[in-house]
């Protein structure tokens, strides 16, 4: 049972669109537009999200949005869909969110995982290309690399830790909080990456990615 | 005289005149700091609720507010349409199953009113919108509480027209608006502009005129 997206937009044409984009890099991921207003216009319809949602399968769905209104409609049509507890809308930006989501529920992730890529899915400030204070290089030995849940597991193991950290590969480097970025990489099972930390718990940022390599990402 | 479901229903039907004769005004003030469809929007919505009471008329006051509630969410198209909608969706579940209001019940309505805008909203009172006319008349609603519903809503009406007025220097922290930044300031915000507007109408609607009760 994989997870669906909802794409709620102001207009049609974006909505579609994001949804095409999103689809090309999840081919058995259900993403279904939800934009523009029944009679054609620009605005967000609430029907037609409730629509989105029962169509979108009953093993979760993520939702994003674009503008004002958007979030507010989406609100409500969660709080008025059956199985509003597996639905999560989720602020990240519109397209790279999409994407990220979508590639993560291609890759089996759970309702929490596919909300968190596409949460984390901003671009971000540019990483810095200061050397940073601590580094380690590790030899990835999982079968997928650092792809959609093991790059979630990286980025979720860094929460709460007050440190700069980056991935780096063949001379490109990647904020590890983002799972876009970390997927960008396209870092495989026996590639070696550099990470990289600064920071006060620079040094518990590095130990717990040395963990999760070397535990080959477990569930 | 208290308030039934029929006189609740005939001021939203006024509510939707007034809307139809303030939708070129509404959308000239939308088109200066948002994207000029307040009016049609508004429009769109009160239409539809005035078709739907054709059809038919719910049977208790928060059954009223209810439906207009449901409509305005599925045919307003933006944000006025989940903030007035949930306005209304509260004040319908604050009076419940009552068959008459009176000045206490429609005060304690435009209060879960305001409390659901500022949830769905998350707008404080300063960022130029509707909060800043809806805010200020829940307070002189809350003051006038003992007099009739005509008093109630008309110490409502006022508040909400001062409150609207204070939008004019802000700028914009919230909505369209607020992509404007510092150009937002020294316009009248539009949805300001529409709720106090339909406070008015509520207020003026000669339906509670003769209203005698107390509390
Ligand atoms: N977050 C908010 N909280 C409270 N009021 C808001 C908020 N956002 C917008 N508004 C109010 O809504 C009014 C605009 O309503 P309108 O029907 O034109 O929706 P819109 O801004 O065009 O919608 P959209 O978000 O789809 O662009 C504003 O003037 C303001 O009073
Ligand atoms: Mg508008």
């Amino acid at each position: 049972m994989t997870i669906g997206l909802v794409i709620v937009s102001h207009s049609a044409r974006l909505a579609e669109g994001v949804a095409e984009l999103a689809a090309q890099m999840a081919p058995d991921v259900s993403v279904l537009p939800a934009g523009g207003t029944a009679d054609g216009t620009l605005g967000t319809d609430y029907v037609r999200v409730r629509t989105a949602l029962a169509r979108a399968g009953d093993g979760g769905v993520v939702l994003l949005y674009d503008l004002g209104s958007a979030r507010m409609v989406a609100e409500l049509a969660v709080e008025d869909h059956e199985g509003s507890s597996d639905c999560r809308l989720v602020d990240a930006p519109l397209v790279e969110g999409s994407v990220a989501a979508a590639v993560a529920a291609q890759g089996g992730a759970g309702l929490d995982e596919v909300a968190m890529a596409a949460r984390s899915a901003s671009g971000g400030p540019a990483v810095g290309t200061d050397p940073p204070a601590e580094s380690v290089d590790l030899l990835l030995h999982n079968e997928i690399g650092l792809h959609a849940r093991p790059a979630a597991l990286v980025a979720r193991a860094l929460a709460g830790l007050d440190a700069e950290v980056t991935v780096g590969l063949g001379g490109r480097r990647a904020d590890a909080r983002s799972v876009f970025a970390l997927m960008g990489l396209g870092a495989r099972d026996g590639d070696t990456v550099r990470v990289g930390a600064t920071g006060p718990d620079a040094g518990e940022a590095l130990r717990r990615i040395a963990e999760l390599v070397e535990r080959g990402f477990p569930e | 005289m208290s308030c039934a479901t029929e006189d609740v229903v005939a001021v939203v039907r006024a509510a939707a005149v007034t809307v139809r004769e303030h939708r070129d005004e509404l959308v000239e003030l939308d088109r200066r700091i948002g994207d000029g469809d307040h009016g049609e929007n508004l429009m769109r919505g009160f239409t539809a609720v005035t078709s739907k009471l054709d059809s038919h008329v719910p049977d208790t006051p928060g059954a009223v507010l209810k439906l207009v509630a449901t409509t305005l969410i599925s045919t307003v198209g933006g944000a006025s349409g989940p903030l007035f909608g949930t306005a209304f969706l509260r004040a319908g579940t604050a009076v419940g199953g009552l068959y008459r209001l009176d000045g206490a019940a429609v005060a304690a309505a435009l209060e879960a009113a305001s409390a659901g805008v500022i949830a769905r909203g998350r707008a404080d009172v300063g960022d130029k919108t509707m909060v800043d006319a809806l805010a200020p008349a829940v307070e002189a609603a809350r003051a006038a509480v003992g007099g009739s519903v005509a008093e109630v809503l008309a110490a409502a009406a006022e508040a909400a027209e001062r409150g609207a007025s204070s939008t004019v220097p802000l700028v914009a922290r919230k909505g369209r608006a607020s992509y404007l930044g510092e150009r937002s300031a020294g316009h009248l915000d539009p949805g300001a502009r529409s709720t106090a507007l339909l406070l008015r109408c509520f207020a003026g609607s000669g339906r509670f005129a003769d209203s005698a009760d107390r509390g």
